[in-house]
């Protein structure tokens, strides 16, 4: 039973750190209709980041992550006014593969200047700390990424329902010309929506060096994760997105202890596949 | 302007049948070389590409599945030579077949997705086959299969130690499929894809019935990316799935057909002679520069290409022709 429980944690935290990658792109995705590819790749950039601080200059982690989604913040403009600006409303998938350029050459460029070796931070201020509740144990690094990913998914919740911010996204989001009609400068929005999905992608690649080796292909799998997820909940849906992250992280934990390893992933894309079979515009679509 | 228009069309076919004529001689002149493995893989490239234009770019599915159907032929021919200890031809014909089956099993029901959501579960399948075939030891598991050292002719299709025979193989593929294609194109078929990717509905409406449409297109395309998994995994030596089956191979059927013009007969081949040696000596070339200097440079050239024309070489060469039509019209006025 511990075991079982043990492995649900591990899945729903988990989940969470999906979550939070995968609202990024969902912000962008619902917005804009445009699948960011380089997704996966602003998140190795920020495990980088996040990485070389960490290792060059000793910040830890727990802090650096304010740098690493900074930075990606502004990557994510500059894609936004230098690449997707200039294809979008051109040609159905020319964003798309503009951006699965970017992710080349980002992912490329890694490779070429840090190496394909892993690298992980040796003494960060989590490292190896625990909670133990009878059998169950539970890393305090997953802990703290996981429930920070929900802090910041529930603020970006806030920001988007509650605030003149928030609205005026909306309003692009649902018609951009009429948007634009009541004074919403839509373009300025798409750059905003365009950085913060980096910020949230690059805040979680920062909290993940505390525990996850960093390396060029890193991200590669993270956002293939991040574009189920959010094809899985639903275009543009914020809590659809932490429904279906917390789904697949679980699935994920599951078929990983119970069937095999070699198996999670397939177990993931298999129930990805079913639930679109039955809802083809994911579970909070319309 | 219609005798100007037959004009175009009978110069291109000339043309065509010219450097179709030159073509056998050219082996002769690079014989074992560098520059035949380019010409090899250009041709290879765009066969692929073009088997994948059937059904994304006449019928408007972006498929981003196509190396599954890719590593299917790879692993007919490599498991009738390897496991089986046969000529890889009965290889070739089993793995197309059976992509081809795969191919419609897996797209009945994927065709009812739209946009982003039938490209995302295609990006799915292309994975779960990639980690089942990691662990299936029927086909070799993760350590994939190699070949055995064979007699060299078109009966094992393997050459050791001259790219000609290679050569011809792959010149054969690219004339069938750009053949297969160009009948697709004039007939029946390829104007109901054509419809389909223009408005289903519409299409619908006249009577055209897009699910056995695309269904079929998938399947053409299938048959026809499986028999390039057979010539690559012949040229290769040897298969395992992340060399076949992933992500990134699909995305080369993508991007060549994209830069080249998608939905255009002569797209993939126009990619494929601009990427493929870019990629093959860049790669040769720039070793000295550390790893993955050659895709970062790919990956500008993508960027860039999206942001000045999406519609590939092509659309282009559509500009320069409609600016000088532009111009001719005018000077008509005059």
């Amino acid at each position: 039973m511990s075991t079982f429980v043990q492995v649900l944690l591990d899945g729903l935290l988990a989940g969470m750190l999906y979550a939070l990658v995968a609202a990024g792109l969902s912000l962008i995705w619902g917005v804009m209709d445009v699948i960011n590819f380089a997704h996966g790749e602003f998140l190795m950039v920020a495990m980088y980041l996040s990485y070389w601080l960490g290792f060059l200059v000793h910040i830890d982690p727990i802090v650096s992550w304010l740098a690493s989604g900074a930075f990606v913040f502004i990557l994510g403009v500059l894609t936004y006014r230098f690449l997707v600006s200039r294809c979008l409303g051109k040609a159905a998938m020319a964003p798309l593969l503009a951006t699965f350029g970017l992710s080349m050459f980002l992912k490329n460029l890694c490779l070429n200047r840090f190496s394909p070796n892993f690298r992980i931070l040796q003494t960060t201020f989590l490292e190896g700390k625990k909670i133990v509740l009878g059998n169950i144990v539970i890393g305090l690094p997953q802990l703290v990424t996981g429930l920070f990913s929900l802090a910041i998914l529930f603020a970006l919740y806030f920001l988007m329902k509650k605030t003149r911010l928030g609205w005026a996204i909306q309003a692009t989001a649902m018609d951009r010309e009429a948007a634009e009609l009541m004074g919403i400068n839509t373009d300025r929005i798409y750059l905003l929506v365009f950085g913060l999905g980096g910020a949230c992608v690059g805040i979680a690649g920062g909290l993940l060096t505390s525990y996850l080796a960093v390396h060029p292909e890193v991200g590669s799998l993270f956002g293939l994760i991040a574009f189920l997820i959010v094809a899985m909940g639903g275009f543009g849906s914020i809590l659809g997105a932490l429904f279906a992250a917390v789904l697949i992280g679980l699935v994920e934990a599951l078929a990983g202890f119970y069937i095999a390893p070699v198996f999670k992933y397939v177990a993931v894309f298999g129930i990805y596949l079913a639930v679109i079979m039955v809802r083809p515009k994911g579970l909070f679509g319309w | 302007m219609n005798t100007r228009k037959f004009e175009k069309k009978d110069m291109l076919w000339i043309g065509l049948v010219c450097v179709l004529a030159t073509l056998p001689l050219v082996p002769g002149m690079i014989g074992n070389s560098f520059r035949a493995h380019v010409l090899i893989m250009i041709l290879l490239y765009a066969s692929m590409a073009q088997s994948w234009n059937i059904v994304s770019g006449y019928a408007g599915q972006v498929s981003f599945g196509h190396s599954v159907f890719f590593g299917i032929g790879a692993y007919g021919a490599g498991m009738a030579v390897v496991t089986y200890g046969l000529t890889p031809w009965p290889g070739f014909l089993a793995g197309a077949v059976l992509a081809s089956l795969v191919s419609v099993l897996v797209s009945y029901p994927c065709f009812k997705l739209k946009g982003h959501y039938f490209a995302i579960a295609t990006f799915a399948i292309v994975e779960i086959f990639n980690r089942l075939f990691m662990v299936w030891d029927w086909v070799g598991g993760a350590l994939g299969l190699d070949y055995p050292i064979l007699p060299d002719g078109w009966k094992n299709f393997v050459w050791s130690g001259t790219k000609v025979g290679f050569f011809y193989g792959a010149l054969a593929l690219f004339v069938l499929i750009f053949g297969i294609v160009r009948w697709i194109e004039t007939h029946r078929l390829g104007y109901y894809l054509r419809a389909v990717r223009e408005g289903q509905e519409t299409a619908e409406s006249l009577g055209v019935n897009s699910a056995a449409v695309k269904l079929s297109a998938m399947a053409f395309s299938a048959f026809l990316a499986a028999l390039c998994g057979g010539f690559f995994v012949q040229y290769n030596y040897r298969v395992d799935p992340p060399m076949v089956m992933s992500l990134d191979m699909s995305m080369k059927f993508v991007l060549i057909t994209i830069l080249g013009g998608v939905g255009n007969f002569w797209g993939p081949l126009l990619g494929a002679a601009i990427l493929i040696p870019l990629q093959e000596y860049s790669r040769a070339y720039l070793t000295a520069l550390g790893s993955g200097v050659d895709l970062v440079i790919f990956g500008i050239i993508i960027m860039l290409m999206m942001i000045r024309q999406p519609k590939g070489i092509m659309g282009i060469l559509e500009e320069f022709g409609s600016q000088g039509r532009k111009k001719d019209r005018e000077g008509g006025a005059d």
